[in-house]
């Protein structure tokens, strides 16, 4: 059936971009395409373990075929084999994602496979993510129209990709979001802007368990609302779930909750912001028993700075489905230039506070009670658990300080409770100051120097870090760069390593090809709050990019 | 398996085709449902800049390379706005996590861009976007006539020499017609 889908849409692509190509000199299919390969060798000092295939690749190409309020496109994968870190499922090469599409402006019709998000995803958020190898497109229909001016209607159904295949489970979804000051003519002015929406999210999976009776369908519901008034904005988005026992929460028949709040207000020069959040067992997949980052309907937000200098990137933050009260606030500040604090250029700078943690759960004991149904846990509302699963404070400055020197300082404390976030039992809890200093010189307008100085001090796992970076780089095609990250704190004497990479890149448009050579540290790599784990490993690194 | 790569032969093959005849030339910028700062949802087909050129630029709070490329051009943004008339047009492909930083990011940094939201890569898949930074030039017609791939410092330089490209052409296209 899949497969016939793809050879009609492959025969639509071919036999329209054919002629066209000949017949004109424009091209009427774009797409993108990247490919990386790693060639591996034994380490056995970092833990990089033999691979028999030598040479790892994965690679993907788009290709999108558009004509007037008509598209059409897909996308090949190959994973030969999956380099390491990526879900070994994913071995092979195929066509998972195909759609047709037709767009007249006030409706949308999708057949085929499609991302989609409802409110903030925390109900429903089918995206990719292709760095982490994540991917659950829905493979089935989507509607959306607008009935009236302001009114978004969207409805879906379908199973989601898992590898190269599609999920057991069904999910049907739909989704109503209203734009007030436009469809009221008497609001259009208004200075104060009003948005409200609302999602419901079912899906169905058979219960074949031969021993729990499971819910087959399982129906999630939102609401949320969003203002604007001058430089104030507040969106808040609520989420309920009945009971879905699966093999994420134990097999609880509790229901499940989500609040995601966001205020603040900003100006030119000025941004404060401050988000809340209270997520109480709303792990959301349709296939129960799935694990790892696949099949997930809802997408739950980590309420943490996304950290880019590598040190402050060592302990990132994953939500945890299970349960959390999260908490941010965060300041930005653009001193001009000519003020006392922004001296000669200006001065730009942000502080930023999170924190995350359990919220209370009461178990129910049901021991001597077979008959009764596991709800698991209570818990109230605003009562908070004791445990602290991540903190993060940390003040940021740029500056430019001369015509050809930037400077860019972090300093961060952090608190990783890394048996929660990492799932593992007995790993230490650890707390941490990073600094980091960035400097930018500019020899003339095509040669540019850059480095990077880290240091992250603990005396909890591995113990302390220092790295250094050194880039040059030469507009607009070329950059070298060296670097290395020493754990030279490590109170095991023969884990001391060096970890040096060293990496070269070419752009030309939108091509760009890198090659590096060295060790990559075992450690965690996030993409907005999901993260997979990398090994250790030792060797040469491809990657080409393009788009067309 | 072998008829999937059959078939991705083909595709490659008629890719290959493009790629001998193809220009951005001519391809107007598609057309996806992305939001403005305060919520509201935008058609990318409703980008204009009364039929003078315009900057796209892909970047994410959390993207260092974009941050400094969106930085240096702040710099320079008020001469270039003066010599070609251009305007540049962000698009954050922030996620529901980083999403809400976005605007009291913008104005933490002074930058006076016309910005909006992509939180679910909609757009950013229908400009083939693999990673940010990724700038697009985009002429009076609402033609992508440029597009360029990640930022080192003084590739800024590139960027408004294709903007003055645009210009050029479309000057000498005009006094063609004449």
């Amino acid at each position: 059936m899949k497969r016939t889908f793809t050879q009609a849409v492959l025969f639509i692509l071919i036999s329209t971009i054919t002629p066209a190509v000949v017949a004109q000199n424009t091209s009427p299919i774009h797409g993108n395409f990247q490919l990386d390969a790693q060639y591996y060798f034994k380490d056995s000092l970092i833990g990089a373990p033999e691979v028999p295939q030598k040479l790892l690749s994965n690679g993907f190409a788009n290709f999108e075929y558009v004509k007037g309020d008509f598209s059409a496109g897909l996308r090949y994968e190959s994973y030969l084999d999956p380099i390491l870190g990526y879900d070994s499922r994913y071995q092979g090469s195929g066509i998972p994602y195909r759609y047709l599409k037709y767009n007249n402006g006030d409706l949308e019709v999708t057949a085929g496979s499609f991302y989609e998000q409802f409110g903030s995803g925390i109900i429903l958020r089918a995206y990719e993510e292709r760095g982490l190898g994540y991917d659950n497109a829905i493979d089935g229909f989507r509607v959306k129209y607008i009935p009236v001016r302001g009114v978004t209607v969207k409805g879906l159904i379908g199973r989601q990709r898992s590898f190269f295949s599609t999920a057991e489970g069904l999910v049907r979804a739909a989704d109503l979001e209203w734009n007030i000051n436009e469809s009221c003519d008497s609001m259009a002015g208004n200075k104060t802007q009003w948005i409200l929406g609302g999602s419901f999210v079912s899906k169905y999976q058979k219960d074949q368990d031969p021993v729990f009776n499971l819910p087959e369908n399982v129906g999630a519901g939102a609401g949320r609302i969003s203002m604007n008034s001058g430089g104030w904005f507040a969106n808040a988005e609520y989420a309920y779930k009945i009971n879905d026992p699966s093999g994420g929460n134990g097999y609880i028949y509790k229901d499940g909750q989500a609040l995601l709040l966001n205020f603040g207000y900003t100006k030119k020069g000025f941004g404060a912001l401050f988000g809340a959040k209270r997520i109480d067992n709303m792990g959301f997949r349709s296939d129960r028993d799935a694990t790892g980052t696949n099949l997930m309907i809802n997408y739950l937000p980590a309420l943490t700075k996304n950290h880019t200098y590598s040190l402050a990137a060592l302990y990132p933050y994953a939500t945890q489905p299970n349960g959390e009260v999260g908490l941010q606030g965060e300041l930005f500040f653009n001193f001009k230039s000519g003020s006392t604090l922004g001296g000669k250029y200006g001065t730009d700078l942000s502080v930023n506070y999170s924190r995350a943690q359990a919220i209370e759960k009461t178990l129910i004991d049901t021991v001597g009670n077979p008959d009764a149904i596991d709800l698991g846990y209570t818990s109230g509302f605003l009562k908070f658990g004791k445990e602290v699963y991540f903190e993060d404070f940390n003040i940021e400055i740029n500056k430019k300080l001369s015509k050809k020197l930037r400077m860019h300082l972090l300093y961060m404390y952090l608190h990783y409770n890394k048996s929660v976030v990492e799932g593992r039992s007995s790993e230490p809890t650890v707390y941490a100051h990073i600094g980091v200093l960035e400097l930018g010189y500019k020899l003339n307008s095509k040669n540019n120097l850059r480095t990077e100085i880290h240091h992250l001090y603990t005396k909890h796992d591995k113990q302390s870090w220092a790295v250094l970076l050194l880039e040059y780089s030469l507009a607009p095609h070329w950059f070298i760069a060296g670097f290395d990250q020493y754990n030279y704190g490590n109170n095991d004497v023969d884990q001391r390593i060096h970890y040096i990479t060293g990496t070269v890149g070419y752009t030309r448009k939108t091509n760009r090809i890198t090659l590096g050579y060295g060790r990559q540290r075992a450690g965690i790599f996030c993409v907005g709050g999901v993260c997979r784990t990398v090994p250790a490993s030792n060797g040469f690194l491809m990657s080409i990019t393009s788009s067309f | 398996m072998k008829k999937t790569f059959q078939q991705g032969l083909l595709i490659i093959f008629c890719l290959s085709l493009n790629v001998l005849y193809a220009q951005d030339a001519g391809r107007k910028v598609p057309t996806a449902s992305i939001k403005t700062l305060t919520g509201e949802v935008f058609s990318t087909e409703n980008f204009s800049n009364d039929g003078k050129p315009m900057i796209i630029d892909f970047w994410a709070t959390w993207c260092k390379p974009c941050i400094e490329e969106l930085n240096a051009i702040h710099e320079e943004y008020v001469d270039w706005k003066e010599e070609t008339g251009v305007k540049l047009i962000t698009v954050s492909i922030d996620d529901a996590r980083t999403m809400t930083r976005v605007a009291p990011f913008i104005n933490g940094k002074g930058w006076e861009y016309e910005n909006y939201l992509d939180p679910n890569g909609d757009f950013k898949r229908a400009m083939n976007v693999n990673m940010p930074p990724h700038t697009f030039v985009i002429n009076g017609k609402g033609e992508i006539v440029w597009q360029h791939v990640g930022f080192t410092e003084g590739s800024q330089e590139e960027l408004i020499e294709a903007v003055r490209n645009v210009l050029k052409e479309e000057k000498a296209a005009s006094e063609k017609a004449n």
